[in-house]
């Protein structure tokens, strides 16, 4: 049993529904309990969705108990293949139904359908919501990919290849997508199929007809893409083009792989987000101190961006992604930095506290932490909220993508002579730190950081109190903390204005 | 007795009412949320309670998404999410279960009131939470409860129902030669309770009160001098179990808009012999304001059509509403289920050309609700944008839970919920 209080994922059955939601005359049924249905509105009114999504459930009640709930799992099934006709059937049970053990999977299979009937064993009970979305994945791909496909004779034709992995409720997929696309074309490499988004169960019997696959997302699809690569033997390209560099090194490997001319995508005139970077104003991000927190995949690349191509100091990394934690952590360990894995968010909160970042790159959850925190945050992984569906074209990958990475990191930050003009003078009643920089709304007065267990009887004589209020407020937990450390090292009891530019000359070296 | 129960019966020589409305009752998919709803806002209502859900990963991500918006200040609910271990031995289940109720209680020392709180799987699996909750009570010294939200048992609004049939068991019996007392039951937003308050301390019923209580410890005695008010539909468990401890549930109409709030406040002034004419001064003021905010309202909604899909038992006495108050013409109101001993009052007042539905098979519904095109469809927020997409106007279900709506002072906030729609069409001049 574990205690949660918000969590960062859903359970198994909500990955299967992001993975059919995203396709065409796929249906889903679904034996589960009343009340289940909750899940459509995740797709209706966060994705803002003009469809149901395409989920048949069983919504049992106690009274069914007592009767037969196959039975009644056998009559959505029925009457959700009349009505919405699909080209194929996935079904499975959410926890709940789980423990009935029914076995939607057999039932369906005895009923004789005229489509394929696609089985989900979704261990609700041990597993989370991206394991539902990739098993999900693997299991479509698997049941209906025709063995036979095989992609034609290179002679004469462009490459062709899959994207794989974009979802329902995944952050920004929908632009990704299209951003990748766009590169695609100018490499003069032909997408034969996306999936899950956009295909339909005829696509995906095709799946095989490709050259190669492009994981965009090893969260979903990295399961499938593996068994493509055994079974179809097509080979698959890990790079997430998400930041310059990566898109750049994404676009060498296409070139490699398709036999193409890597120049004209090389060039792009879209790369605006490298020069905005060596562009002088961009001195102020130097080390701006920075947190990242998410989904393996997005964190990965959040770190890669921010250390690399924004220049700031990555302080702390961490994922809820336990399966993708070994990768979290190799990234971690070259920063000599160790990764966070947890989906508990008071430990992530806890962890935030204590580092006093400038900047939090993270989920929904630390978008919370961060406002609570009076720290400037950006949004850079699922799970999504409404405002991560902007009405506007916002990629996260290709050059497009680096570009939005720049403007969504950069402007909740305070930059450039306005940050020097807020600590030089602190005693202008206007424009001060408390009051925040111009362009951004007021901030709370940030909640300091949780005092760190100091030994002895250490005390801050009141000058030296003062004078640390002068500091700026987005590092002035941290420089307490360094001050009470140093004090405490040195067994100095009172502390002084002395000992803080002590602290401050000691750590600054 | 159902509703659907009586229109089945209807041939028997019972004596079930005769009701002069179209029925559908239907056993389909059914679009509503679990009790478990009912927790986002019962841990906002009473104020030292903490709500533990014992059930899976899905019912802490339902919780979390039917908030909405999270409600980031520390909740006072959560999740002991079962996992395979504790499926299979239930005693390993229970340890673990104390084990985080210890750790819970100990960081939250201002917790006065715990819940568990069953769900599908605990019951499944039949964890006893009762068992538990009386351990754990011997245990911390704090009051713990258990009751079901699970959708198995409960659509949406009667999880409150069975918390507050919970309360009931521990309120104290009512001393002996103690007067009439009137207890108003349902969680009502804290300016309303108020508001209510005063009217009824202008009628001279000073011995009053609410549950559920702001504070746990505020539970009022209860026996044969016990009036109760439904101010809520959906309460049936809880005024069965008051009933059960000597209490008179009195029969009314729902107190929405200004003849819904009049006949509300009626039963009470008539249980307590108040005479006609102050019963008439007391209720004046309050009335003539809900009358004028509505008329207002009424002007674009008269004569509009309107379509209920069942969500929060509010169906019925807000279809009355529209259309005694608003003249709006209810085409079809749908209920999860339909308590008409509860609904006594209101029947009558629905017009006849309203069709009714209890229970739901959705993708049936929706049919019916595309070829009737109502101006306005009443809904949750799973259908409400497929529904708009397809040309449609909707109102939220959830906002009207989620509002204040009760009483004369909110009655024109009450029509502006169902206006504002209608409205918005217009400014962004999308046609009918």
């Amino acid at each position: 049993m574990k205690l949660s209080v918000w969590t960062y994922e859903g359970p198994p059955h909500i990955g299967a529904i992001r993975v059919v939601a995203a396709m065409r005359d796929m249906h889903l049924v679904l034996h589960a309990p009343q009340g289940d249905t909750y899940a459509d509105l995740l797709f209706t009114m966060i994705q803002r969705d003009g469809r149901r999504p395409p989920v048949t459930y069983t919504t049992f009640q106690a009274r069914d108990l007592a009767g037969n709930t196959g039975e009644l799992f056998k009559a959505a099934t029925c009457a959700a293949f009349e009505r919405f006709k699909p080209q194929a059937l996935l079904v499975g049970s959410a926890c709940t139904a789980e423990l009935l053990q029914d076995d939607p999977g057999g039932l369906a299979t005895a009923l004789g359908l005229p489509v394929p009937v696609v089985k989900l064993d979704l261990s609700s009970f041990s597993r989370k919501e991206n394991w539902g979305a990739a098993e999900t994945f693997y299991q479509i791909v698997r049941g209906l990919a025709d063995p036979a496909a095989r992609p034609t004779d290179r002679e004469g034709r462009r490459a062709r290849c899959n994207l794989l992995g974009p979802t329902g409720l995944g952050f920004r997929h929908r632009d990704d997508v299209v951003e990748v696309a766009r590169l695609l074309e100018t490499l003069g490499i032909d997408v034969a199929l996306c999936a899950p988004l956009g295909a339909s169960p005829a696509d995906i019997a095709r799946i095989g007809e490709a050259d190669f696959n492009i994981v965009l997302y090893p969260e979903t699809a990295g399961l499938a893409a593996q068994w493509l690569e055994r079974s179809f033997g097509q080979p698959s390209i890990k790079t997430v083009p998400i930041g310059i560099s990566a898109t750049r090194e994404f676009i060498k490997e296409l070139a490699a792989i398709a036999g193409v001319d890597a120049a004209p995508a090389l060039s792009s005139d879209q790369q605006r987000a490298s020069w905005w970077s060596r562009s002088v104003d961009s001195t102020y991000l130097t080390d701006k101190r920075v947190f990242i927190f998410g989904d393996a995949t997005h964190v990965i690349a959040a770190t890669r961006v921010a250390s690399q191509e924004l220049g700031f100091k990555v302080v702390g990394i961490g994922s809820y992604s336990r399966e993708f934690a070994r990768d979290v952590r190799a990234v971690a360990d070259r920063l000599g930095l160790e990764a966070l894995i947890t989906e508990d968010y008071l430990e992530v909160e806890a962890t935030i506290a204590l580092l006093q970042p400038e900047l939090v790159l993270g989920t929904q959850m630390e978008r919370h932490i961060a406002k609570r925190l009076g720290i400037a945050c950006a949004v850079i992984s699922a799970p999504v909220h409404v405002q991560d569906f902007p009405a506007r074209y916002s990629p996260q990958m290709g050059f497009e993508g680096a570009n939005v990475l720049f403007d969504s990191w950069v402007h909740p930050l305070v930059l450039g002579l306005e940050e020097h003009l807020l600590t030089m003078f602190r005693e202008d009643f206007e424009f001060n730190d408390a009051k925040g920089a111009s362009h951004l709304p007021v901030r709370p007065e940030p909640v300091a950081a949780p005092a760190e267990p100091v030994g002895g009887d250490l005390v801050w004589a009141v000058d030296a109190e003062r004078e640390l209020g002068k500091v700026p407020f987005f590092v002035r937990g941290k420089a307490r903390r360094n001050t009470e450390r140093f004090a405490a090292e040195r067994g100095v009891a009172v502390i002084t204005i002395g000992t803080l530019y002590d602290a401050k000359s000691h750590y600054s070296r | 007795m159902t509703l659907t129960a009586v229109a089945k019966s209807a041939e028997s020589p019972c004596d079930a009412p005769q009701l002069p409305f179209e029925i559908i009752g239907e056993n389909g998919q059914r679009e509503v949320f679990c009790g478990l709803a009912g927790i986002v806002w019962l841990h906002r209502k009473i104020q030292d309670a903490f709500f533990l859900v014992v059930g899976s990963r899905t019912c802490a991500h339902f919780l979390q998404s039917a908030a909405g918006v999270m409600i980031f200040a520390e909740p006072r609910f959560a999740t002991a999410i079962l996992e395979e271990r504790d499926l299979a031995g239930l005693a390993d289940a229970h340890e673990q279960l104390e084990d985080i109720v210890g750790r819970l209680l100990g960081r939250r020392p201002d917790i006065r009131l715990l819940f568990l709180v069953g769900s599908c799987p605990s019951e499944v699996i039949g964890l006893d939470l009762s068992l538990a909750a009386q351990r754990m009570t011997a245990k911390h010294g704090v009051k713990v409860l258990n009751y079901s939200a699970s959708g198995l048992e409960t659509a949406f609004t009667q999880g409150e129902d069975r918390c507050l049939a919970a309360l009931v068991a521990e309120m104290p019996d009512e001393r002996p030669g103690a007067g009439p007392a009137l207890l108003v039951i349902g969680s009502l937003p804290d300016i309303v309770e108020d508001q209510f308050r005063r009217l009824f301390a202008e009628l001279g019923i000073s011995n009053l009160a609410f549950l559920p209580a702001r504070r746990s410890g505020d539970l009022p005695p209860v026996g044969r001098q016990t009036a109760v008010l439904l101010a809520q539909p959906f309460l049936a468990e809880t005024a069965r179990v008051l009933e059960a401890r000597g209490a008179t549930v009195l029969t009314a109409a729902f107190p929405f808009g200004a003849e819904g709030t009049t006949l509300w406040l009626k039963a009470a002034a008539d249980r307590w012999g108040v005479d006609e004419l102050t019963f008439r001064s007391v209720v004046a003021p309050g009335r003539e304001r809900a009358k004028r905010a509505l008329a207002g309202q009424r002007e674009l909604l008269e004569g509009k059509s309107i379509f209920f899909f069942p969500d929060s038992q509010l169906e019925i006495p807000l279809a009355r509403f529209v259309s005694q108050e608003l003249g709006m013409v209810p085409l079809e109101v749908g209920t999860p289920y339909l308590h008409l001993r509860h609904l006594a009052a209101e029947l009558p007042l629905l017009p006849v050309s309203a069709r009714l539905c209890e229970g739901q098979d959705v993708d049936r519904q929706l049919d019916r609700c595309r070829s009737a095109r109502p101006d306005l469809t009443v809904c949750g927020l799973g259908l409400a944008n497929p529904l708009e997409a397809e040309g449609l106007s909707t109102k939220w279900s959830i906002e009207l839970v989620f509002t204040p709506i009760h009483g004369f002072e909110q009655a024109g906030d009450l029509a502006a919920l169902f206006a504002r729609p209608l409205r918005r069409r217009d400014l962004l001049g999308i046609g009918p």
